[in-house]
This record gives structure tokens, C-alpha cells and sequence, in this order.
């Protein structure tokens, strides 16, 4: 099976550089799985989990912040505010993000922290679930 | 001729303040190669969000987006980034000196711009004498991530989009070297300048699902990305400036304990010879 080489990059360095069979994302309008060989293409991400699927079956799940993804032929680029991979997730410390931003959610204030907040939880239970291996 | 005492107390305390300046020197030493590394696992980053943008904005002419547009300018903001603290030699200062001297030429009154501040010292400077200081971020640590500017970024892109401002400058000290950091300014608002960072084929994109959806997601990206880009420059400068005038600081202090203690020794030796001259004077009175 062809390979590609995917790299995933964050303001604070690069999280995930490596020979990848298939990529699957979630974008804004809906999940894409890429190949090696793919058309170029650039698609804006949600906020949600990439699954790397390895040439030897193995797979590995990086959670993703929202960004984009850019394909070419050879190479695919996701560039995302924040990136981790499974393993290195803090988990005390989304689900501590998740409480915070649920108990924002209860009290109502303007639109901004709300949108937020709504945000901030997305986050973090996108860190519990790719952790936790759910997705 | 000081006296001796005066003298020994003065040399003691020249060498304290020494010892202080060079674990400053060492501090700030450690704290640049951190600054300079973040700033370096940022470039790739950077040059990727600069291509894709380069490519998406110079390839579909049916993607347009506010960002992109120059509109007349009624007002113009500033973003301004300093340190929160000084003992930095002349880092703060001849950002703001630069700063003001452009106010001056561009703008007629003061209610033709708008200044945001990151740092204590330009925030003070600027709130001090009067400007018009709409947002300003202090204690920022001194490697600072991307979530701890996003506020700011976003803010500052938010506030063009809804056009309290049309243009937006930053000025920030760009690190060349250890010994040398010059005050740069560059226009973030409304995207100008779009050459892609890196030579390459840039095929024409398949957007899913629009240029223009893509653009929206993108452009306050990239911008954000510049801010963030800058501030780490100018954290790697900030320290490598306070490195440079704690340094200075170490030399002098060296420099004058050399001085004083030639005259602590020139003061004791003319004390001792005045003695021996009283004794002699003495003894020869007695005979």
C-alpha cells in the first residue's frame, strides 16, 4: 500500500510527523478519509480526533483543536491551534477544563463567553474521548 | 583622599550588586536560547499557514474576504509589544521613542488611532501620557503559548473585522542577534502582502467546502499567527537585550571595584606612610 507523509503542526512546534496509509479527519462538512495520491485539497477542521492508520494495520489517534488540513499528493499538512497525540493527553487536566466550562455554561452571560466556553468544552471532551480511545 | 572605610564599604557593595547582575545576565542567558528555540519550532508553522493562504488568495480571484480588502482608513490601531519589566537596556524605550515619533508624522490628533499594549512598561508609558489605550495585556510568562495571546489575537482581528479600526500595525523588537534587536514594524491588517514562505508547486486547490468558507477560517488564523509570531520575537529579544545590559552592568561593576580598590591601596599606603613619617618625626624630636 502507498504511504504518505503527514505532518501535524502547532504554534508551540510540531506534534506528529510520520509514513501514514490513510488519514481520517473531520472537517466542517463532514469526515474525509485521504489516501496517499489524493488531489490537493484543503479543508477548514473542526474540532475532533484524526486517526492515522499505519501500513501495518496500527493506528494512532492525534486530537485536534480546530485549524485546517492541506493535501497534496505526497504530503498532507494539518495546522491546527492545538494538536496531541493520544498518549500524550493530560487527562486530570481536560476533564478539570470540562468542568470549568460546563459550570460557565450554567451561569448566562453575553454570547462571547458563551460561544466560548462551548468551545472550551468541545475541547476537552474531544481530549477525554481520543484518550480514552472513543471515538 | 576618602577614607579607607568608606572605601572598603563601597567596593563590598559593587561587588554584591555585581553578583546580582551576573545571575541576572546567566538568567536571562537561558531564558533567550528557550525563547529562541520556541521561536524556532514556530517557523514551520508560520511558513505552512503563509503558504496555504498565499496559495488559496492568489488562486481563486472568486475568493474574497474583508481581511483581504484595503478599505479607507478612518482610524488606525497599534499593537505594541514590550516587557513587563525593564532592567532590558534600551528594549522598551527605543520601541517607544520609534512609536511615538510615527504617531506624530502619520496622525494630526490623537483620535485618529488606537493603541493595544502587551507588556507593563509600553502599557504605563502610553496610558501615562494620555493615549487612547483600548486593550493591553500584562504578565505574560516568559515563554508564552499560543492559547496565552489567542485573547489578545483574537480580539485585535475581531475589532478590525467589526470596524472599530481599518488598519493594524504591530511593533515589536525583531531578534537578529544577542547584541542586536531592531524595532520592526509590520502592517498585519487588512493582508496585504501574500508570497508564499516557501518555493514550490502550489497546485490549484480543491477547497471543501468553498474558498470563502476556508478563507473565513484561515485569514483570522494567519493573522492571529502573526501576532503570536511576533510576540515570540520579541520575547527572544527581550531577554537577549536584558542579557546584553546585564552584561554591561557586570563589566562596570568589574571596571569600578578595579578602580576603587587601586585607591582603597593608594589610601592605605599613604596612611601607613604618614605613620612611619609621625614616628620618625617623634623619635628624632626625642633625641
Amino acid at each position: 500500500m502507498k504511504t504518505v507523509q503527514v505532518n501535524i503542526v502547532t504554534p508551540d512546534g510540531p506534534v506528529y510527523d510520520s509514513q501514514v496509509a490513510m488519514v481520517i479527519a473531520k472537517t466542517v462538512s463532514g469526515e474525509i478519509g485521504v489516501l496517499a495520491g489524493h488531489i490537493p485539497m484543503v479543508a477548514p477542521l473542526s474540532i475532533g480526533a484524526v486517526t492515522l492508520k499505519k501500513e501495518n494495520g496500527s493506528q494512532e489517534v492525534v486530537a485536534v483543536g480546530g485549524g485546517f488540513i492541506e493535501v497534496r499528493p505526497d504530503q498532507i499538512s494539518i495546522l491546527a491551534p492545538s494538536a496531541e497525540v493520544a498518549a500524550d493527553i493530560d487527562l486530570a487536566r481536560a476533564k478539570e477544563a470540562a468542568a470549568r466550562a460546563e459550570q460557565r455554561l450554567q451561569k448566562k452571560q453575553d454570547d462571547i463567553d458563551f460561544k466560548r466556553a462551548q468551545l472550551a468544552l468541545q475541547r476537552a471532551i474531544n481530549r477525554i474521548n481520543v484518550h480514552e480511545g472513543n471515538i | 583622599m576618602a577614607n579607607l572605610r568608606d572605601i572598603k564599604k563601597r567596593i563590598g557593595s559593587t561587588k554584591k550588586t555585581s553578583a546580582m547582575t551576573k545571575a541576572m545576565q546567566m538568567v536571562s542567558a537561558s531564558k533567550k536560547n528557550r525563547a529562541e528555540q520556541n521561536a524556532r519550532k514556530y517557523v514551520p508553522y508560520m511558513e505552512k499557514v503563509q503558504d496555504v493562504v498565499a496559495a488559496i488568495a492568489s488562486g481563486t480571484s472568486d475568493a474574497s474576504h474583508p481581511m483581504l480588502v484595503s478599505r479607507p482608513v478612518k482610524k488606525t490601531a497599534y499593537l505594541v509589544i514590550g516587557s513587563d519589566r525593564g532592567l532590558a537596556g534600551a528594549y522598551n524605550s527605543s520601541i517607544l521613542r520609534q512609536l511615538t515619533r510615527t504617531l506624530n508624522e502619520r496622525h494630526k490628533s490623537k483620535d485618529e488611532y488606537v493603541i493595544m499594549a502587551i507588556g507593563r512598561v509600553p502599557r504605563d508609558y502610553f496610558v501615562k501620557r494620555g493615549y487612547n489605550v483600548i486593550d493591553s495585556v500584562v504578565g505574560l510568562p516568559d515563554q508564552p503559548t499560543f492559547s496565552d495571546v489567542k485573547q489578545i489575537a483574537r480580539k485585535a482581528v475581531g475589532m478590525f473585522a467589526d470596524g472599530t479600526y481599518d488598519e493594524l500595525y504591530m511593533y515589536y523588537n525583531h531578534f537578529v542577534s544577542v547584541i542586536s534587536q531592531e524595532v520592526t514594524e509590520k502592517k498585519v491588517l487588512p493582508i496585504t502582502d501574500l508570497a508564499p514562505a516557501s518555493e514550490g508547486v502550489h497546485a490549484s486547490y480543491e477547497f471543501e467546502p468553498s474558498g470563502e468558507a476556508i478563507l473565513e477560517v484561515l485569514l483570522p488564523q494567519y493573522a492571529e499567527s502573526l501576532i503570536y509570531g511576533a510576540l515570540l520575537d520579541g520575547k527572544a529579544s527581550e531577554h537577549a537585550s536584558r542579557m546584553t545590559a546585564m552584561k554591561a552592568a557586570t563589566d562596570n561593576a568589574k571596571e569600578l571595584i578595579n578602580s576603587l580598590s587601586l585607591e582603597y591601596n593608594r589610601a592605605r599606603q599613604a596612611a601607613i606612610t604618614q605613620e612611619i613619617t609621625e614616628i620618625v618625626g617623634g623619635a628624632a624630636a626625642l633625641e
